[in-house]
């Protein structure tokens, strides 16, 4: 079975974030960039399945302005087989990702689809699930655990209350939880593969979706700063402190 | 301007994100009106007709909704939701699982995990794991909400009386259906309830470790949380974590064992009102954060803490 994996260019996790001084957005200018993670878990998935004979061909599709070939190139070393880069400047809302996603999968026609369960920029947790009722396909997210059987796939979610296993029909939308496994580096011979391996470049309007946006970023401000407070010499002096100061206890 | 808030509950009990919810409504403004989906759930509904300040209260009782399988709710939502200004969720597992399906089906964005209202179009959010703060305005014309609990105080749970009407609505998922659970049992608080929480790192070493902690928090009525780091380890199961893709808890008291401090593990708990940390690293970042902090190893500290409590 073919199956799409959605991938997108971020912050690199490690890198400390900054707010503009003019409190426009995030200083994003020689800011080291890389995979979201969610998304490199979502990659080794499918790769896994490819290799246990479950999925037949990956796609890989990425949504960004042209350096986000990058992210698509290192998909392919880690296993994917082909790339679709949705090219655009624009910032993009979750809504119409969801809907250029949607085109994709109307033209590739995947049994099954995994996206990273959120991108640790915008933190929405949304685009999987948009694309899941757009596509009236059924949803496992946050999984940490997917068996394909058959026309069926397992997902065993990670919830609030501990785990949940959904039976969904394929085809189906599965949106990536951290312990869902851990992911490869690429090999050096598959870096130097990866530059064969197709690539295809879009428009939105190539896809017939109109970008619109409904939200506007009003301003965006550093966190209120917490000052580090005072170190204690023993755990007495610690209880003390929580009664008698702080009156926590 | 109606505001439709969608009740979190497992059948037999109201949970109580769903008040900081109706908080969230009220600050936003107008009727709040509840939905109940479920199946079995008139206690629910009943809790929820009590909140101060509610006017209405629909139940859709049904086995479609028993588990809040997001396919259904998402249907269900949408159809209910498209007569009212917002709708409103909490920012849970359920909450995040289908109300993105129920603002693509409407046609309209949505704005997750606000923390604070400005009007009754803009909202305040963290985005990069709490790193930066923004300020969002929506001109959707149904604004799709989750709530992060932590940002506001809870509504009053008694002193209204409000309606109970059903709704016979029934959006069974033909795609999707509920295998199985597995679901923590615990005795202590609620992570996200408890007034004090304290939580274990990759410094505790193994799962066995974490008895000097479950201790501790017995003897002072503490819910128990993990890092990020001691769930990947295997040493708790994930319904434990804190952090910025586990769970966001703001106690009154919050204390880090053996927990370095990553920005991850801070989005989910430097809202606390006193953070505790005790750590052999005297460099370790959650210094930064904690108001008293103990450079002891946990092993000796912890149990000593017992004592002393």
């Amino acid at each position: 079975m073919k199956v799409l994996v959605a991938v997108k260019r971020v912050i690199d996790y490690n890198v400390k974030v900054r707010v503009k001084p003019d409190n426009s957005d995030v200083d994003l200018n020689n800011v080291k960039m890389a995979m979201n993670p969610f998304c490199e878990i979502a990659i080794e998935e499918a790769v896994r399945l490819k290799e246990k004979g479950v999925a037949t061909e990956i796609v890989v599709v990425s949504i960004g302005p042209k350096v986000a070939q990058e992210q698509i190139r290192t998909s392919l070393a880690l296993g994917a087989d082909r790339g679709i880069l949705i090219e655009t400047e624009e910032k993009l809302e979750s809504l119409t990702v969801a809907k250029l996603l949607k085109a994709v999968v109307d033209k590739e026609q995947p049994q099954l689809v995994i996206l990273g369960k959120q991108s640790i920029d915008s933190d929405n947790n949304q685009t999987g699930q948009m694309l899941g009722a757009l596509t009236g396909m059924a949803q496992g997210t946050f999984a940490s655990e997917v068996v394909v059987e058959g026309d069926k796939v397992n997902v065993t979610r990670e919830v609030d209350a501990g785990l949940r296993t959904v039976g969904l029909s394929l085809p189906a939308i599965v949106t990536t939880d951290l312990r869902l496994n851990e992911p490869r580096y690429a090999s050096l011979p598959n870096i130097m593969k990866a530059k064969r391996k197709p690539l295809e470049v879009v428009s939105p309007a190539d896809l017939g979706v109109e970008i619109k946006s409904t939200q506007t970023v009003l301003k965006v401000t550093p966190p209120a700063e917490r000052s580090a407070g005072i170190k204690v010499a023993d755990v007495a002096e610690l209880v003390d402190k929580l009664k008698n100061e702080a009156k926590v206890l | 301007m109606t505001i439709l808030v969608i009740a979190e509950h497992d059948n037999a009990a109201l949970n109580a994100a769903t008040l900081n919810v109706v908080a969230a409504a009220k600050e936003i403004g107008g009727d709040i009106e509840i939905l109940v989906a479920g199946e079995a759930c008139a206690a629910v509904a009943e809790a929820a007709a009590k909140i101060d300040g509610i006017s209405k209260v629909v139940v859709a009782d049904s086995a479609a909704y028993k588990y809040q399988i997001a396919e259904a709710m998402g249907d269900l939502v949408a159809e209910l939701g498209a007569g009212y200004s917002h709708i409103l969720a909490a920012a849970t597992t359920t909450g995040k699982d289908f109300m993105p399906r129920t603002a693509a089906l409407l046609d309209v964005n949505m704005i997750s995990d606000i923390v604070a209202v400005e009007s009754a179009d803009t909202f305040v959010r963290p985005i990069y794991a709490g790193n930066a703060i923004a300020t969002v305005q929506s001109s959707d014309s149904i604004k799709v909400i989750t709530v992060r609990g932590t940002g506001f105080d809870a509504a009053s749970a008694e002193g209204g009386s409000a309606a109970i009407e059903a709704n016979a609505t029934d959006k069974t998922s033909a795609t999707s259906a509920f295998v199985s659970e597995e679901l923590a049992k615990s005795d202590r608080p609620d992570l996200t309830a408890a007034e004090i929480v304290i939580s274990g790192g990759r410094g505790m070493g193994n799962g066995e470790n974490f008895e000097i902690l479950y201790k501790v928090a017995d003897k002072i009525g503490a819910a128990v949380g993990a890092s990020r780091a001691a769930v990947d380890a295997g040493f708790v199961p994930n319904d434990m974590q804190v952090g910025q893709t586990g769970k966001i808890v703001a106690p009154a008291l919050y204390i880090a064992v053996g927990i370095s401090g990553a920005i991850q593990h801070l989005a989910g708990m430097k809202e606390s009102k006193v953070i505790v940390a005790i750590n052999k690293d005297e460099e370790a970042p959650i210094f930064q954060v904690a108001d008293y902090g103990l450079v002891a190893d946990l092993f000796d500290a912890v149990p000593e803490l017992e004592k002393l409590l």
